[in-house]
C-alpha cells in the first residue's frame, strides 16, 4: 500500500542526518502521523483557521451577502468612531464586566469557603449549588424575566417585605443592567466555586496549624495563608470570567433584547444585529475583530499584573 | 467536650449551606411551580408563587403549541454530532501531535494553539458566509461541521496523552502492535477520563449554544431547544405557565446529564477551565 512506497523517497539521503539511523521508519511514521491528523486538520482549516483569516478579509469589504462585495479598505473600522451604538455597546459590556466579575468571584469564593468545611453530607450542597451553572441560559433567562416582573414580581415582593419599593428592573433605564448582572452572577458562580474549592483543598493544613500555634486570627490566616495560596486559582478564574463577560449575549438577547434603548446592548449583540439583522457583514466582521483586540489587550494586561500579585508555590 | 462543640459547629455549617442552597435554587423551583399553574393564575397582574391548583396537562399543551419534542431531538443531533466528530478527530490528531514525529509538527500545532484564544464571534460571520455559499443553511452539516473542529479538544487530549508513560505503548509495540493498534488498545483505554471530560463539556456547551443555531437554523427541521424557546416567547407572548413548562422540559435533560456526569464535569472545570463563562 501507500505506506510501503513512502520509505523509498527519503531512503537515498541518510548521509546528512547521522544522528537519525532510521529514516525509513521516520518517513513511515510521518505518513502515519498525517493519517491521524488529516480528519481533524481538514475540518480545522476549513471551519476554524480559514474563517479566522476570512474575518480579516471580510472586515475590509462592503458586503451584504446578497450583492457582490466591494473593497472598503479600513472604512469599516473608521465607521466605529462616530457610531454611538458601538460606544454604547462597548460601555455596556465594560459595565457588565466590571461589576459582574468581582461579584461572581466574591460569591464563588464565599461559597467555596463555606463548602470547604470537611463535614459529612456537605457534598450534596456542592452538587445543588452547581445546578444554576448546569442549566440552559435561555430557559433560566425566562424565569428571571418572571422574577423581575415590575411591582408584584417575586424579587420586588421580597424587597417589599423590607419596605423597599423595588425598581421596574428590566424596563428601567438604570436597573436593566444590574438585573442582567444579578442573573449572570447566579448563572455562573458555580464555575469559580468549583475551581476555588479544588484550590482550597490543595492548601496544606500544616500552614493553618502553624498559624494557630502562633495565635493568628481567622482573618489574618485568611489574608496571609488562604489568599496567597489561592491566588493562582483566583487569577485563572478572573481571566476566564473577564473573557466570558466580554462575550455576554444569550441572557441580554432574551431578557431585554438590548433595551431599554441601547442600555443593555452588548458588543456581541451589536455584532449579531449588524451581521444578521442589517446584513452588514463587513462592518460586523470589523466589530468582531475589535472585540478580539479588546480581549487580547485585557488578558495581556492581566498577565502583566499577575507577576506582582500571584503567588506560585515553587 | 470537643465532640459536642464540633457537632454543633457541623450543624451550623450544614444549616448555612442549606439556607444558601435554598436561596440559590429559588429560580429553578419557581420555573417548575409556575409551569403547573393555571392560565389565569400565571398571567394575573399580580403573580402568584405557589400554584393554587396543579395543571399537569400544561405539559402536553406546551408540546402542542410548539414541536418541543422535535426541538429536543434536534438539540441531541446538534450537540451529539458536534461532540462525536470533535472527540474522535481530536483524539486522533492529539495522538499524532503527542507521539509521532513528522516534519512541520510544531508549526502545525502552533496554528491550532493560535486559534485557542480567538472568540467564536470572530469566526461567526465567515462561517455563516461559508455555510451560506455551500447551501448549508438549515441543514445538519451546516449546523454541525463548523462547530466540530475547535482547537481545544486537540490541545486538551494532547496534554493528557503526553502524561501517559511511553513504556506502556512500547510494550505493545514490542508485541507486534502497529501505531493504530497501540492507539486503540493502550492509549484510548487510559484516556477515557480525559475523553469523557471533553465530550461532556462539548455536549453541554452545544446544548446551550444559542447564537449559531439562531443564525443557521430557520425552520423546525433543525431548530434546537434554545432557539425554539425564543420562538415560543415571540409567538405566544407571556403565557408564563406554558413558557416555563417548555423551559423546564428543555432544562431537565441537561440537569440529569449533569448529575450523571458530575465527576467529569467538576474535573473538566478544575483541570482546564473548560466552560469559563
Amino acid at each position: 500500500m501507500a505506506v510501503d512506497t513512502a520509505p523509498a523517497v527519503t531512503a537515498p539521503a541518510p548521509s546528512h542526518q547521522s544522528s537519525n539511523p532510521t529514516p525509513r521508519w521516520r518517513s513511515r511514521e510521518a505518513l502515519t502521523a498525517w493519517l491521524f491528523i488529516l480528519p481533524s486538520l481538514i475540518g480545522f482549516l476549513i471551519f476554524t483557521a480559514g474563517p479566522v483569516v476570512a474575518a480579516g478579509v471580510i472586515s475590509l469589504l462592503n458586503w451584504n451577502l446578497f450583492s457582490s462585495p466591494t473593497w472598503a479598505g479600513l472604512h469599516n473600522f473608521a465607521r466605529l468612531g462616530p457610531d454611538p451604538t458601538f460606544w454604547s455597546a462597548l460601555g455596556n459590556t465594560a459595565y457588565f464586566t466590571l461589576v459582574s466579575v468581582p461579584l461572581t468571584i466574591a460569591v464563588s469564593l464565599a461559597l467555596a469557603l463555606l463548602l470547604n468545611h470537611g463535614v459529612r453530607r456537605i457534598a450534596i450542597f456542592r452538587s445543588l449549588l452547581l445546578l444554576p451553572y448546569a442549566t440552559i441560559t435561555v430557559a433560566v433567562a425566562f424565569v428571571w424575566i418572571w422574577l423581575y416582573i415590575p411591582h408584584d414580581g417575586l424579587v420586588n415582593a421580597v424587597l417589599g417585605w423590607f419596605g423597599i419599593n423595588g425598581p421596574t428592573w428590566l424596563i428601567s433605564d438604570n436597573w436593566a443592567m444590574p438585573a442582567l448582572i444579578q442573573m449572570s452572577v447566579w448563572k455562573s458562580f458555580g464555575f469559580g466555586m468549583v475551581v476555588f474549592l479544588a484550590g482550597l483543598q490543595a492548601i496544606p493544613q500544616q500552614l493553618y496549624e502553624a498559624g494557630r500555634v502562633d495565635g493568628t486570627s481567622p482573618w489574618n490566616s485568611f489574608r496571609h495563608i488562604t489568599l496567597p495560596m489561592l491566588s493562582p486559582a483566583l487569577f485563572f478564574v478572573i481571566v476566564t470570567s473577564v473573557i466570558g463577560s466580554f462575550q455576554v449575549f444569550d441572557q441580554a438577547l432574551i431578557m431585554t433584547n438590548g433595551g431599554p434603548g441601547t442600555r443593555t446592548t452588548t458588543l456581541v449583540m451589536y455584532i449579531y444585529r449588524t451581521g444578521f439583522e442589517n446584513y452588514d457583514q463587513g462592518y460586523a466582521a470589523a466589530q468582531s475583530l475589535v472585540l478580539f483586540a479588546f480581549i487580547v489587550v485585557i488578558t495581556a494586561g492581566q498577565f502583566l499584573f499577575q507577576r506582582r500579585l500571584v503567588h506560585y508555590d515553587n | 467536650m470537643t465532640t459536642e462543640t464540633t457537632d454543633i459547629r457541623r450543624k451550623l455549617i450544614l444549616f448555612g449551606c442549606f439556607l444558601v442552597t435554598a436561596f440559590t435554587l429559588v429560580p429553578v423551583v419557581m420555573m417548575v411551580l409556575v409551569a403547573f399553574q393555571s392560565d389565569a393564575e400565571s398571567m394575573a397582574a399580580k403573580p402568584s408563587f405557589w400554584p393554587s391548583s396543579w395543571h399537569p396537562e400544561n405539559l402536553t399543551r406546551a408540546f402542542d403549541l410548539v414541536p418541543l419534542g422535535k426541538y429536543l431531538l434536534n438539540t441531541v443531533y446538534f450537540a451529539g454530532g458536534t461532540t462525536i466528530i470533535e472527540t474522535v478527530t481530536a483524539a486522533l490528531a492529539a495522538y499524532a501531535f503527542a507521539r509521532l514525529n513528522f516534519p512541520g509538527r510544531s508549526w502545525l500545532f502552533g496554528i491550532y494553539l493560535a486559534t485557542l484564544m480567538i472568540p467564536s464571534q470572530v469566526t461567526l460571520i465567515p462561517q455563516f458566509v461559508l455555510v451560506a455559499k455551500l447551501h448549508g443553511i438549515d441543514t445538519w452539516p451546516g449546523m454541525i461541521l463548523p462547530h466540530a473542529f475547535t482547537a481545544i479538544g486537540v490541545f486538551l487530549l494532547r496534554q493528557f496523552f503526553l502524561g501517559i508513560p511511553r513504556d506502556y505503548e512500547e510494550a505493545a509495540r514490542l508485541d507486534g502492535a502497529n501505531r493504530w493498534q497501540a492507539f486503540v488498545r493502550v492509549i484510548i483505554p487510559l484516556a477515557v477520563p480525559a475523553i469523557a471530560t471533553l465530550a461532556v463539556f462539548k455536549f453541554i456547551g452545544q446544548w446551550n449554544n444559542l447564537l449559531w443555531p439562531l443564525v443557521i437554523s430557520n425552520s423546525d427541521a433543525t431548530r434546537t431547544a434554545s432557539v425554539g424557546l425564543q420562538v415560543f416567547q415571540d409567538t405566544n407572548g407571556t403565557q408564563w405557565n406554558l413558557l416555563l413548562m417548555a423551559a423546564t422540559v428543555t432544562t431537565i435533560p441537561l440537569i440529569v446529564l449533569f448529575f450523571l456526569t458530575q465527576r467529569w464535569f467538576v474535573r473538566g472545570i478544575t483541570m482546564s477551565g473548560l466552560g469559563g463563562r
